[in-house]
């Protein structure tokens, strides 16, 4: 690597030489824009999981292509579930659709929870986070629920709202809500007291408070609560449907192995996977857009 | 007729079982449109004076009165300008200015009207060009500037400014405080700065108010600026009446109220 920029400045004021100081304009870099770079770029993201991908899959293709192997290799998965694989929004019969429309009905389901859970969770923090006493007293009681695993909460869900539909979406609230309130808490808890100050000179109410200098001061804690929390409705969206039964990708998983077909759960796998990933994705993309003035100061 | 009257304002602070008295027996008389400095050693509480004259902080002895009505709790009729500015990050400079045009006209002055108002006191600080800029995107200066913008477009009865240049480099804070000047002599606002900046505040201001150092520190001395307006800072360099007032305050804070403890 060499460095350009020193051989080109001639910045030249010394007192006893007595020249006016004469400063070179630098050439700008030419912008090389071409298909090459764009290419070059796109292949260093692209390339180095492709090609562990491809080292998985010839490992796994080995290991579990022997007779009397317990887990079907690659080949065999693409030959039974072509069709899963290839057409995501089939419909064949009420039970028998597409795994593109079932990941579409539990991402219903987690949309509700997961959004209820925003809200409500965003509104508790808010109120925690603007009270010591609150904080003190409830903080403990969050740090213990929020360490209890999604499926716990199915039993009494179901005692309590008598059917699966609900339930479900309640496991996905309940599992969603924690690290919502805890980082709204941390964020309002950290709003800069000069912020609050300008609140009190302007003598801006509870709600313009909250709209105008809470949410956006705290939106960069909102949001990594809002990330983990969307990880966490997908973890258990599964696990809910598993039991409660239904449409969804869990219920076709518990399904598809009551009725041994391995394939097909390979292929819900990553399914799950994938979409988990996109969610992920998605809130960080959303929460960068909200939040790009909030941390220049 | 006094427009502020602190009549002997104490403030003491408990934290658990030790009480530390910050401030005893302030007593100070402002006129309106007098333009007065507060001065004194850092941790001597010329910033609580600020904040319980603001009502960000209440007293713990003694009242304020601001033309016929006690402080109880902060307004925008007293509009503050923070040491670090204070504008919120995510709103631009017009909506940060906003902010405060749009709670204290909201009914007072049409949507048009506001915006007009806007603009003329970013105008008036010439941040007018930046309008459309967040605060991260402009210098030091630029951002204080806004920030008095935001203060002077509550049309507050006193305007009290938290050593509103100290953090700015000297050359910048010379011309804000030229711009200030400026303002106080078009605007004929009623203005309490905080400042450890002795030219500043001879430069500025009809008095100055020395502070003793804490604890429970009060009001040492006040200082009377006999010079015209308008003040020209090239010629003041020299002026006789000009470098009494600077001899005072430097006797003052390093005479008899020399900083004891180690800063």
């Amino acid at each position: 690597m060499t460095l350009p920029a020193q051989a080109d400045s001639k910045v030249t004021a010394l007192p006893f030489k007595a020249p006016a100081a004469t400063v070179t304009v630098l050439p700008r870099p030419a912008r090389r824009f071409n298909m090459a770079t764009v290419a070059g770029r796109i292949a260093t993201v692209l390339v180095p999981p492709l090609v562990v991908l491809a080292v998985i899959l010839t490992v796994w293709q080995v290991v579990f292509s022997q007779p009397g192997s317990s887990l079907p290799p690659p080949s065999e998965v693409w030959a039974q579930s072509y069709d899963l694989i290839v057409d995501p929004f089939f419909v064949y019969g009420s039970q028998d659709i597409g795994l593109g429309l079932r990941v579409l009905t539990s991402l219903q389901r987690v949309a509700i929870g997961f959004g209820l859970a925003a809200v409500l969770g965003i509104a508790i923090g808010a109120v925690i986070g603007q009270s010591k006493w609150m904080m003190r007293g409830l903080d403990p009681i969050f740090q213990i629920l929020r360490t209890v695993p999604p499926l716990a909460w199915l039993p009494i869900s179901l005692a309590a709202f008598m059917d699966s539909g609900p339930s479900a979406i309640f496991v996905i609230f309940i599992t969603a809500i924690w690290p919502v309130i805890i980082n709204t808490t941390v964020g309002v808890r950290n709003i800069p007291q000069d912020y609050r100050n300008v609140a009190r000179v302007l003598q801006l109410n509870h709600l313009e408070f909250f709209f105008q200098i809470m949410l956006p001061a705290a939106a960069p804690y909102i949001f990594s609560g809002l990330r983990i929390s969307i990880g966490l409705s997908w973890l258990a969206i599964v696990a809910a449907e598993m039991l409660t039964g239904g449409v969804g990708i869990g219920f076709f998983i518990w399904d598809a192995w009551n009725s041994s077909r391995l394939t097909d759960i390979i292929v819900a796998l990553i399914y799950i996977g994938v979409v988990g990933f996109i969610l992920d994705r998605l809130v960080a993309l959303v929460g960068s857009f909200v939040t790009r003035g909030t941390s220049a100061n | 007729m006094t427009y502020l009257e602190v009549s002997s304002v104490g403030k003491s602070f408990t934290r658990g079982s030790t009480t530390s008295e910050v401030l005893r027996d302030i007593n100070l008389n402002i006129e309106k449109g007098e333009f007065v400095s507060i001065i004194g050693h850092s941790g001597c509480g010329k910033s609580t004076l600020l904040n319980l004259i603001a009502g960000l902080t209440e007293t713990s002895a003694g009242g304020i009165i601001l033309e016929n009505a006690e402080v109880t709790a902060p307004g925008p009729d007293r509009a503050v300008v923070f040491q670090n500015h204070s504008l919120l990050p995510w709103l631009s400079v017009y909506d940060n200015v906003n902010l405060a045009v749009a709670k204290v006209f909201a009914r007072s002055k049409s949507k048009a009207e506001r915006h007009d108002w806007i603009m003329e006191n970013l105008q008036l600080v010439q941040m007018a060009h930046a309008k459309d800029k967040r605060p991260g995107e402009i210098s030091g200066g630029m951002k204080q500037r806004v920030g008095i913008a935001r203060a002077l477009a509550m049309e507050p009865k006193i305007l009290l400014l938290d050593e509103p240049f100290g953090a700015l480099d000297a050359l910048t804070r010379a011309h804000l405080q030229d711009q200030m000047t400026e303002i106080h002599s078009r605007l004929g606002n009623t203005v309490i700065m905080i400042t450890h900046d002795v030219d500043e505040a001879v430069l500025l201001s009809d008095r100055i108010v020395m502070m003793t150092n804490g604890p429970a520190a009060t009001i040492g001395e006040i200082l009377e600026v006999p010079l015209e307006r308008p003040r020209n800072r090239l010629e003041l360099a020299s002026d006789r009446s000009y470098l009494k007032c600077r001899e005072a305050v430097l006797k003052f804070l390093y005479e008899r109220h020399r900083f004891v403890e180690a800063a």
